[in-house]
């Protein structure tokens, strides 16, 4: 029996044998995105894209991108990916189109597209296998005036380049730049997971870029919103904060041999300077002047616990680079130009975190109502470093931060409490971060990683928190809307028929139209002539008693000038401040004024009328006086 | 204009005037009426039957919807003491199409000023007939020895035999059924059997049953209207004849002997008039369907909805009923009053109702 098995595990050893990575992607296409024919296009778009937007933005150059697709054959589309990038040099062109696992972003800590040197040489790879075709490379460097053609395959056993040709080109409408060109299996679709929807959302989220793509012959053109660039983001070390056991281990294993743990920890990570490095040897009790690759694992350990001890300051931000809110409004507002939605939730950026030592951030935005469909779920923009994730939305962290809420609170359906919430909204999530934690090669989705969900979680409350208030505000308008229309329409006309029944005149109405309403109810207007925009304020009692009410309005710039104000204001500096003259039940008191030429409809848009001596609750178009009003107030006078 | 005309139009201008008086001390105008639900009716010992209990709902013009059902009150009254001041009178058909023209008081559909017209009677009192209003003529039948005593539009009396002077559909039976209309003369007959479906009535009719069992037959066409209500309890009250009641055997059924005998959640209001607590329920029973073996339909959805609703009711409180309806949900079947034709036409007069009448002492 024995002997048996002897026999089986030596032929078993016959087969065993290293696999090369080239072979073992070739069997696990899906790892790399091309697990089906139309996420095959997808994929392939998206990796040369992102390389481009990558290498551009690294040489500071706003990207001009042209994609191109064509279907040569059955289910065979020829693409190509064109970019005027920095251009890569000659020597290393094989490399990085038909080398896995080559790159220049893998060591570096920094937010980038590409984080593995895998991407667009699995598509050169999958062309080669689904089609047996070869990839045509052009690229020009800014130094020199002529372009490199190179026509290759790849050796997936050696994990190399063959080269096919080689030839020297002029490009002269090209300062510089690359161009792929290879033909792959697909199937064109159109829909929430096609080509057209993955260029869409990155140019929602890269307003800096001008992408053009042509499909079958028809072009589209996704504009530069922006000529701004992204600030570009710097490299940084590692931080120490959850950096996990064996990656230390490593980094001091490969340490410089000259450096001592204290200085390897100061030039290893980033955020630690001499006295807290000498604070984390102190505490963890590991002499500071040991040779880090002399460390034992117990040793490093300690020095990872003592890590917690130390006040350590969080990561720099400058590594990241997130879109910001007014870029994720405008992104939003592009796409959502048919649907009109009610509300837009102010976006979140959150402050920058550390998952296992990298740095990350979270951003939300949040569209609700007007025209969006209020039946099946919420629909999801997923964005990881600025590149749009269109599958695998089910094993996705920001799916889970999502399932996580009971949105219901916040005025979604949802069923039970938990899952997808449904109803007239749209959520936009991005995640930034060195090293966003994908669930695979395929860059497709987020793990799970408890401290990227919760900051995700965060975002989406603070989000939905302003849903929630826009929609109670909402209800009470509602309410008292309906409470108008009792007032204005229907208890006159009760008044005049009963009246005639008896035979009397119509009794007055104003103390019971208080008595329904309950309200100070404010309507503002704006309106222009000669380049003045005329304000006028009516503030209305319908409460049932006497209201001495103050009313404070913010200029929209500090340096406005109000003209012809009637009723004098008490106040005017930066803000406007009223003290109105008693008001009985059902009484008016307009306020009419003109700002100076210059200001424009969006200055006047979200303008916010204060008012102080009634309670929120009975206060229809206008705000409390906040709190913290006097302090605000006290700030401005300062300055 | 008659007196019962003139009274009701004082009753509505007193309403009228408190709506005014609100107003005019600055309150809100608000109404208050009997909840018209079954959780609000309750057993009157002394008229035997079941009215409107204590509970009362507000409707107040805090709220949109209260304002506007106060709105369209005034609209109605103001209508109907103009209608009685020209001296006309109108359908509730009519009224509907008229408050199409009363801008913010109009109504949604004709079911809703039909309901507000019962409410004008629980308010003040007074019979939607004294308002000069009037369902559509219904034509529930009659047939059977009875001579009844009806006043003509020309103001003549006309005697009429429901027996010899009718033809084979019988005597229709008018709206107004109230003394100055309706009186009744010699009688030949023992009981009164008020029969659910055009179908079985024109069956008994052929097999001669009125005078083989001397019995009055009355047509019910579904759920009664008020009038053939009103002609029952009267019959019943005046001239002494037993009532019996003979249904489908189904939980809509149900719900029609307990308007004939019990009183009706919606006209609760007017059950002393309208309802007579002596009649009988002959059948279908349940127990009919397994003892007759009867060809039956398995019970819908909304069937059992409505047994489970009947459980509940007060008026079907009895061992009797709560019997019946088990057994129904239990069985799961209903049946018709015609499945009796199973044994052939005659059966049903043959055997059917001489069998179960005889259990009731009328055989
Ligand atoms: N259009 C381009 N212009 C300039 N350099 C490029 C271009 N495309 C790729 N590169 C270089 O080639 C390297 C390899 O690209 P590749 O897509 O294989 O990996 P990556 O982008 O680093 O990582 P990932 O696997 O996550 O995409 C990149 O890191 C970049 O340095
Ligand atoms: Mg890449």
């Amino acid at each position: 029996m024995g002997c048996h098995v002897d026999s089986i595990a030596e032929k078993l050893a016959e087969k065993q044998k290293e696999i090369s990575i080239g072979e073992f992607f070739e069997r696990n296409k899906h790892i790399l995105g091309f697990d089906s024919l139309t996420k095959s296009l997808v994929t392939a778009v998206k990796e040369g894209v992102d390389n481009s937007l990558d290498a551009c933005e690294e040489a500071n150059i706003l990207p001009e991108i042209v994609v191109e697709l064509e279907e040569v054959d059955d289910r065979e589309y020829r693409i190509s990916v064109e970019d005027n990038g920095p251009g890569i040099v000659k020597r290393k062109i094989s490399d990085v189109f038909a080398k896995l696992l080559y790159g220049s972003r893998f060591h570096d800590v920094r937010q980038s597209r590409g984080q593995q040197g895998i991407g667009v040489s699995a598509v050169v790879m999958y062309g080669q296998l689904s089609t047996g075709r070869t990839t045509v490379i052009r690229s020009k460097v800014k130094e020199k005036d002529y372009a490199v053609e190179m026509e290759i395959t790849m050796d997936t056993k050696k994990n190399k380049a063959d080269i096919i040709s080689e030839e020297v080109v002029l490009w002269d409408e090209k300062e510089h730049g690359t161009r792929f060109e290879t033909t792959i299996k697909g199937l064109l679709r159109s829909g929430d997971h096609s080509v057209f929807e993955y260029l869409k959302n990155t140019a929602i989220v890269n307003p800096h870029a001008r992408i053009v793509f042509n499909c079958d012959g028809d072009t589209t053109v996704f504009k530069r919103a922006t000529d701004q660039l992204p600030p570009p983001t710097l490299s940084v070390k590692p931080h120490i904060e959850g950096i996990e056991l064996g990656t230390f281990v490593k980094m001091a294993k490969e340490c410089d041999r000259r450096r001592k743990v204290s200085s390897f920890l100061v030039n290893g990570f980033s955020r630690i300077s001499y006295r807290t490095a000498r604070e984390i040897c102190e505490a963890a009790g590991v002499d500071e002047k040991k040779k880090p690759e002399e460390l034992s694992l117990a040793e490093c350990k300690k020095l990872l616990k003592a890590t917690k001890k130390v006040k350590i300051m969080a990561p720099k931000t400058d590594c990241l680079s997130p879109i910001r809110s007014m870029l994720i409004k405008k992104g939003l507002k592009n796409v959502l130009k048919g649907y009109r939605p009610e509300f837009y939730a102010p976006p979140t950026t959150r402050e920058p975190c550390v998952y296992s030592g990298n740095p990350f951030q979270v951003e939300v935005g949040l569209v609700y109502g007007g025209d969006l469909p209020s039946d099946g779920a919420v629909k999801v923009l997923r964005f990881a470093n600025r590149v749009p994730l269109l599958y695998k939305k089910s094993g996705c962290a920001t799916t889970t931060a999502i399932k996580n809420i009971d949105w219901r609170i916040y005025g979604l359906d949802q069923r039970g409490g938990r899952g997808m919430p449904s109803g007239p909204a749209i959520i936009l999530i991005h995640v930034a971060s060195t090293r966003v934690p994908f669930t695979s090669e395929a860059k497709d989705a987020i793990a799970d990683i408890p401290e990227v969900v919760d900051e995700i979680e965060r975002g989406l409350r603070e989000c939905a928190r302003h849903m929630r208030t826009h929609l109670n505000k909402e209800k009470r308008r509602k309410k008292v809307s309906r409470k108008f229309m009792i007032v204005k329409d229907i208890l006159p006309m009760i008044a005049e028929k009963s009246a005639v029944i008896v035979g009397k005149d119509p009794p007055s109405l104003d103390k019971v139209m208080t008595k329904i309403m309950g309200v100070v109810y404010v309507e503002s207007s704006y309106q222009w002539n000669n380049g003045h925009c005329h304000v006028s304020i009516d503030v209305n009692n319908y409460t049932p008693r006497k209201r001495k009410l103050k009313v404070y309005l913010e200029k929209p710039y500090p340096d406005n000038v109000a003209m012809d104000t009637m009723p004098e204001p008490r106040t005017d500096g930066e803000y406007l401040e009223w003290h109105l003259e008693t008001l009985k039940p059902s009484g008016l008191q307009q306020i009419n004024f003109k700002f100076d030429n210059g200001l424009e409809k969006e200055d006047m848009d979200g303008l916010e009328i204060y008012i102080e001596g009634i309670k929120g609750t009975s206060l229809i178009g206008a705000e409390p006086l906040p709190d913290d009003w006097d302090v605000e107030m006290a700030e401005i006078e300062k300055e | 204009m008659e007196k019962r005309h003139n009274d009701a139009v004082k009753s509505l201008e007193d309403i009228a005037e408190r709506f005014y008086d609100q107003l005019e001390k600055g309150e809100i105008p608000e109404m208050k009426i009997s909840t018209r639900s079954k959780n609000n009716i309750v057993f009157n010992k002394k008229m035997g039957v079941w009215k409107y209990g204590r509970s009362k709902s507000s409707r107040s013009a805090k709220k949109l919807k209260g304002a506007r059902m106060i709105l369209r009150t005034l609209y109605m009254m103001d209508f109907i003491r103009d209608m009685i001041g020209d001296e006309k009178s109108s359908t509730l058909r009519e009224m509907y199409y008229i408050s199409e023209g009363w801008d913010k008081a109009k109504f949604g559909d004709q079911s809703e000023s039909d309901r507000l017209a019962e409410d004008m009677e629980i308010v003040t009192d007074c019979l939607r007939e004294d308002f000069k209003l009037r369902p559509e003529e219904d034509g529930a039948r009659l047939i059977g020895d009875i001579t009844i005593k009806e006043r003509t539009r020309k103001g003549d009396i006309r005697e009429i035999n429901c027996r010899d002077d009718v033809g084979d559909s019988g005597y229709t039976i008018p709206y107004n059924v109230e003394e100055d209309k309706v009186n009744f003369g010699d009688l030949g007959v023992d009981f009164l059997i008020a029969i659910e479906t055009g179908g079985m009535f024109d069956r008994l009719v052929e097999n001669g049953f009125d005078e083989t069992a001397n019995a009055l037959l009355v047509h019910l066409k579904g759920q009664p209207a008020r009038s053939t209500r009103r002609m029952i309890k009267r019959l019943n009250e005046e001239e002494g004849l037993p009532v019996v009641v003979f249904l489908d055997g189904d939980p809509w059924s149900f719900r029609i002997f307990a308007s004939v005998a019990y009183g009706a959640i919606n006209s609760a209001h007017l059950s002393e008039f309208l309802a007579t607590p002596t009649a009988e329920y002959v059948g279908i029973t349940a127990s009919d369907i397994l003892n007759y073996d009867l060809p039956t339909d398995k019970l819908s959805k909304n069937d059992k909805k409505a047994l489970e609703q009947e459980l509940e009711d007060p008026r079907f409180n009895t061992r009797f009923w709560k019997d019946e309806i088990e057994t129904m949900l239990e069985i799961n079947k209903k049946a018709e009053q015609q499945a009796l034709a199973k044994y052939g036409l005659d059966y049903v007069t043959d055997t059917y109702l001489p069998e179960k009448l005889g259990e009731l002492g009328f055989f």
